[in-house]
């Protein structure tokens, strides 16, 4: 069971279907890997029920409900949906559905792009200002030293970080608000993966960092 | 025939179960019928709140209420109430319809994911049973801290949103939210 959790604020936006697709996939990933979490969606999601029910309704017109039920065997017709082709090879069970279908390969064969001491692959497109993405730092190395004017939220796949005196391993999300400055450390036995989600650019704030900024985008 | 529909029946959670078994065991029209008359306009309610046309809305209620037949066999009612299974097949159309986004969930059948314990399926079964007590406390919530979950759910918006169309510092509204669910939480099986 991982230590550190999503948010109630994520969980609940999740449940209500309010969240950008990066940061639901990031959510539904964490899910995966917790059912402490997964409980608590199904309380929002029961809670959506409850609100569906004491709702103000709106009158359907007489029509659609002769079209709905005039439509009953035709649905019933209809071929079940084909069952998803299995990927090749073995799947890695580092990466959780649903993060896992949007990667297409094993973590080891994504195209990994060096951005100064950590690899990065991009996920998803930008999508509204987020950027989402995977993260591969070297074993006992920092990312640069960063802060950022949104929120970053990261989720450990595989291996682990420390980062302002929390350790953070498999399943646990790590959040940090706009202002924060830090530079994660990955522990020292094994390669570190997380898959990030940012709503604003990083900017570097070391010594190195600040001179490595107009040259990379990390 | 207008009027048939101005009265919409209530159901209780035991009776909506029963119709939802007659329609995954019997393929039962009647018994969908009468879940057509009580989910239809409520789903309806839910989407023209989210600013959807009247006309496409019953596209969308249309569709919802056909995965509702077709899925039938898939409810669980030891995981949900009905209420809270429609919401979601709603919910996860509209994100695909309106906003065109895939909706990420988790596959219950990934040889990653990690099983529930014991402990979440006591509380998923516990909580379904108290729907009547969760829907009698969403509403008795007072006016401020119910809008601001209709606005959550119900309008799309991300608590920064309505904290700027509120006018009201952000913090007012995640303490508000907070307030409501922890209200909520105590009619439903903590979890802690
Ligand atoms: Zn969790």
């Amino acid at each position: 069971m991982p230590s550190f959790h999503a948010e109630d604020e994520h969980l609940m936006a999740y449940a209500a279907g309010s969240l950008a697709e990066p940061i639901a996939l990031l959510v539904a990933t964490h899910l995966a890997l917790c059912p402490s979490c997964r409980a608590r969606v199904g309380s929002f999601e029961a809670v959506g029920g409850a609100l569906l029910e004491t709702l103000d309704t709106v009158t359907t017109d007489r029509s659609l409900r002769d079209a709905v039920l005039a439509r009953l065997d035709e649905t019933d017709a209809e071929p079940a949906p084909a069952p998803r082709p299995a990927k090749a090879g073995p799947v890695d069970l580092r990466v959780p559905e649903p993060l896992r279908g949007y990667l297409g390969s094993r973590l080891d064969d994504l195209a990994w792009k060096p951005r100064g001491p950590v690899d990065e692959v991009r996920i998803l497109p930008d999508h509204a200002g987020i950027t989402s993405r995977l993260f591969r730092i070297k074993a006992g190395t920092a990312m640069p030293r960063h802060t950022h004017e949104g929120s970053e939220l990261t989720l450990v796949l595989s291996g682990g970080f420390t980062d302002r005196g929390d350790h953070f391993l498999r399943g646990d999300v790590a959040a940090a608000d706009s202002g924060v400055d830090h530079c994660p450390l990955a522990d020292t036995d094994e390669d570190c993966y997380c898959f990030a989600v940012n709503d604003a650019p990083l900017r570097l704030t070391g010594r190195l960092g600040r001179l490595l900024n107009p040259f990379i985008r990390i | 025939m207008l009027e048939a529909n101005r009265a919409v029946p209530a159901q209780d959670d035991a009776t909506l179960v029963d119709l939802m078994a007659a329609v995954a065991a019997k393929r039962d029209r009647e018994a969908f019928g009468q879940l057509f008359d009580h989910f239809a306009p409520r789903v309806k309610g839910y989407i023209c709140r989210l600013g959807v046309e009247p006309a496409s809305a019953e596209d969308l209620v249309q569709d919802v209420m056909l995965t509702v037949w077709r899925r039938a066999e898939q409810f669980d009612p030891a995981k949900a109430g009905v209420a809270t299974w429609i919401f979601t097949i709603a919910r996860n159309r509209r994100i695909d319809v309106i906003r065109r986004e895939r909706r990420p969930e988790p596959d219950p059948n990934d040889p990653a994911l990690v099983p529930d314990r014991e402990l979440e399926a006591d509380a998923a079964l516990a909580q379904k049973q108290d729907g009547g007590r969760l829907r009698r406390a969403v509403a008795e919530l007072p006016d401020d801290q119910a809008q601001l979950l209709r606005l959550a759910y119900f309008e799309d918006k991300t608590q920064s949103v309505i904290a700027a169309e509120l006018n009201l510092p952000l913090g007012t509204v995640k303490s508000r939210i907070r307030l409501a669910m922890t209200k909520l939480r105590s009619q439903l099986a903590e979890l802690e």
